[in-house]
């Protein structure tokens, strides 16, 4: 069987709802960072089958930018654990609640 | 000259990153700048006051160590107030280097630095006849006849407070911080006025909020301080959501956010657009409502005197605040193409010029009172932008400019004076300690009272007489009610103006011995920048001297703001000589009585009458120095987070609300002051209690809403996307 563009689109759709989920349900700071990186990297995923599919290189360099996001952005998320662990003694995120109405 | 346009505000920027540059690194050893630590718990900027060096000791004050040793403090002085005064050079010689008269034409510059959005051909776009069809954004400044006009004042005043800001901050700890700030601000007002489209007016403008934020904020160990920070901050985002939404409109309507485009097209092809210019033009005045403090979004500036004192001349009286009306003035076409919109400009512009008036009227802090003449003077510039009048609003915003900067400058100078009392009542007999300071305050304050011949009386004339030949199809009888109201503001403006300057200058002096013997006159630095901008506060009016032929030449100067509509007749009034010289004469007089009543109130009867008013109508006089009580709504209904719960919500509304019908019914059996008592208590009380409790009911269900967890909120936000992608997709 040949590997067409569904197949990555596909594989693309699971990792993003299995990194959205993550967020959505995870209690932990450091796994929900975590699952950032996983739905950031089903975008790339997407891009670069597009990019492929439509022989448009675009798609490509916007998955670097995507990449060197994410870099920065692991980097600020480990600071914020860190910060949040230092204040709270713990990663729950439900225990940081403070700006509840 | 004029192909370096570019460079005017990158000067300013250049002079921020050197101060601030030099400022963190010289501050990095010492590790977090350490602020006086004083004690004062009053208003406004109790330490502010810098003492002249050598000239008196700063004795039983906030800071009676030794002044703090700034570093490179000759470098920041020269920096900083050299990067505008060169700014300032710059923005002369590309205007004069255009030509006034060019200007005048409407010939104008633009500059384009680069592409900053290029977007490329939408399809979307273009249906409307006169779309480009093009969405690109460029990073562009523009000097035409409005933008010549802001620029220069802008740069000017800029200056001036600057080199005051050099004696009266001297002998700060942040004093670099304070001139990186400066600079800073003065680069985003400064493409504020140049940008050529909106992104770029945008960008300013986000800039000068944050500017305005953090030098409200400059003494953050303050508590008040940083809070007025915050608040001004929040309340312009109210606005500043607003202005954007009215930005996306233009890019969606006309593909591009080019001036000269999107005027161009909306004014040759008036019937496509006319529709959508209603919604359009009330988004851009909730911006503009917000940054120039117009009812309801006002509350912010009063707080923003917490500042120091040249903040508050240049962010909030001369250059920033006015900032929505350059912006309303520049969309002229989308207004005049939006009758309805207009109208609510000008109402709500009249509204809050009476409105901040009389709250003015009551205020003790010298620079709130201040603060609350240029809410006021503001509504009276939205005013003039509400009937048509945007050159002569934009007059008025050059001569306010000019007069309120001197007067802020000078209530800095009385501040100074007294080592950081601000409160008018411990105040008097300083004409004679601080001559210089009375004389130019004198002059400021006999300009903004409407004194002929001096500025602001040809601007506000101007304005009154612009309103009373207005025309409003919906409500004929308008333009006469906004011409009373705009009447009646002006007796007060001179009432509140004359009952500051003798509280301050004349009688005798309230405060104790020993700080009478601290009062001196400011140094130099200080009082040169008062003389000039007294000056102009005197001749600043002589380019739009009405009825004589060719006077008005600041009107001629600005004609080329009003794009011509296609279609759209200009309707020029032509009064007759004595419509104008009855209107010049009822202004003079209602000036003559407001200074009249508050010298014989407050100076000759040294505010006997003021105190038995006070007495006998108690709610009045608490609804007005509580400042209607906005405040207080919007901490209960907003900011408090709605803090009851249900039952006790029910219990309060009954309690306020249905109660006051038994309540009342009893009263009404009783005297008449029993009823008079009621009535302050429940209906001043009750009304704003009662809506605010009501309201408070109304939104705690979206209170439950406010978990404080982020996954919710992304819960709710995936579930609302899935939504709409799934009614896309069904539907489309």
């Amino acid at each position: 069987m040949t590997v067409t563009i569904n197949h990555y689109l596909i594989a693309s759709l699971l990792l993003f709802s299995i990194g959205f989920f993550g967020v959505l349900a995870r209690r932990n700071f450091l796994i929900i960072l975590m699952s950032i990186e996983l739905m950031l990297n089903a975008v790339n995923l997407n891009l670069i089958a597009f990019s492929r599919r439509l022989s448009d290189l675009t798609g490509q360099v916007f998955s670097v930018f995507v990449i060197t996001i994410a870099a920065g952005e692991a980097a600020i998320g480990l600071a914020l654990t860190i910060s949040l662990f230092r204040q709270r003694k713990t990663l729950n995120v439900e225990e940081a609640d403070t700006m509840r109405g | 000259m004029k192909d370096l346009i570019w460079l005017i505000p990158l000067v300013p920027l250049a002079g921020f990153l050197i101060n601030g540059l030099v400022y963190l690194l010289s501050h990095r050893t010492k590790g977090v700048p350490h602020g006086h630590e004083a004690a004062e718990d009053g208003h406004g900027e109790a330490h502010a006051v810098p003492a002249v060096a050598g000239s008196h000791p700063p004795t039983g004050h906030g800071h009676a160590e030794a002044h703090p040793v700034i570093p490179f403090k000759a470098l920041h002085t020269a920096v900083g107030v050299g990067s505008v005064g060169l700014a300032c050079l710059l923005a002369f010689g590309a205007i004069f280097d255009v030509g006034l008269k060019a200007l005048a034409a409407g010939e104008s510059v633009t500059r384009v630095l680069y592409r900053w959005i290029p977007l490329g051909v939408n399809q979307a776009v273009g249906q409307i006849p006169g779309g480009v069809g093009e969405w690109v954004v460029d990073a562009a400044f523009r000097l035409d006849a409005l933008s010549a006009l802001m620029l220069a004042f802008v740069t000017f005043v800029g200056f001036l407070i600057h080199v005051y800001s050099v004696g009266y901050m001297g002998h700060e700890e942040g004093y670099g911080r304070y001139f990186a700030y400066l600079n800073l601000f003065m680069f985003a007002m400064l493409v504020l006025v140049l940008g050529a489209n909106f992104l770029m007016l945008f960008v300013g403008w986000e800039g000068v909020g944050l500017c305005s934020y953090l030098l409200i904020g400059y003494y953050y160990e303050k508590k008040f301080a940083a809070d007025a920070g915050k608040k001004a901050f929040v309340v312009n985002r109210i606005g500043d959501f607003g202005f954007l939404l009215g930005i996306f409109g233009v890019f969606a309507l006309f593909g591009t956010l080019d001036f000269a485009t999107v005027f161009g097209a909306a004014a040759a092809n008036p019937a496509a657009y006319a529709p959508y210019m209603t919604i359009l033009c009330l988004l851009l005045f909730v911006g503009a409502c917000g940054k120039s403090a117009q009812f309801p979004l006002h509350v912010w500036l009063p707080d923003a005197m917490a500042g120091p004192t040249p903040v508050s001349a240049l962010i909030h009286a001369a250059t920033m605040v006015t900032a929505g009306v350059y912006m309303v003035a520049r969309c002229n076409v989308f207004f005049r193409l939006a009758p309805h919109a207009m109208l609510v400009v000008a109402v709500v512009g009249a509204f809050t010029a009476l409105f901040a008036a009389t709250i003015g009227i009551a205020q003790n802090d010298i620079k709130k009172v201040l603060a609350y003449s240029t809410v006021s003077q503001l509504g009276y510039m939205f005013l003039a932008c509400g009937v048509g009048a945007f050159a002569e609003g934009m007059f008025h915003v050059t001569t306010h400019a000019f007069f309120k900067a001197c007067l802020f400058l000078g209530s800095g100078s009385v501040i100074h004076a007294l080592a950081g009392e601000q409160d008018i009542r411990r105040m008097g007999g300083l004409a004679a300690r601080i001559p210089t300071t009375y004389r130019t305050f004198l002059v400021a304050t006999l300009t903004i009272a409407g004194v002929p011949g001096l500025a602001a009386f040809f601007s506000k004339d101007a304005i009154k007489a612009a309103v009373f030949h207005a025309e409003f199809e919906a409500v004929p009888w308008m333009p006469k009610l906004l011409y009373a109201v705009a009447l009646f503001t002006a007796g007060l403006t001179a009432f509140y103006m004359f009952r500051l300057l003798g509280l301050t200058f004349w009688g005798r002096f309230r405060g104790t011995p020993q700080e009478e013997s601290h009062i001196h006159e400011s140094p130099r630095s200080m009082t040169v920048p008062l003389v000039v901008l007294a000056v102009l506060s005197v001749v600043s009016g002589w380019v739009g001297i009405p009825v004589v032929h060719g006077g008005n030449r600041i009107g001629e100067f600005l004609k080329s703001i009003r794009v011509p509509i296609a279609g759209h007749e200009e309707k020029a009034h032509h009064a007759s000589l004595t419509v104008e010289f009855a209107l010049m004469g009822a202004a003079v007089a209602v000036a003559a009585i407001g200074m009249y009543l508050a010298w014989a109130w407050y100076v000759k009867g040294e505010g006997r009458t003021p105190a038995r008013l006070a007495v006998e109508w108690p709610g009045v006089y608490r609804a007005v120095s509580n400042k209607y009580f906005v405040d207080e709504a919007y901490e209960t209904v907003f900011v408090r987070g709605l803090a009851l719960d249900g039952g006790r919500v029910l219990w309060e509304v009954d309690a306020t609300v249905v109660d006051l019908i038994p309540n009342g019914a009893s009263a009404a059996t009783k005297a008449i002051s029993w009823v008079a008592a009621i009535f302050d208590q429940y209906v001043v009380d009750g009304l704003v209690n009662g809506v605010a409790n009501a309201l408070q009911g109304l939104f705690g269900v979206f209170r439950k809403a406010q978990t404080g967890r982020v996954q919710n909120y992304a819960l709710v936000m995936g579930g609302g996307l899935f939504c709409l992608v799934a009614v896309y997709l069904l539907f489309r």
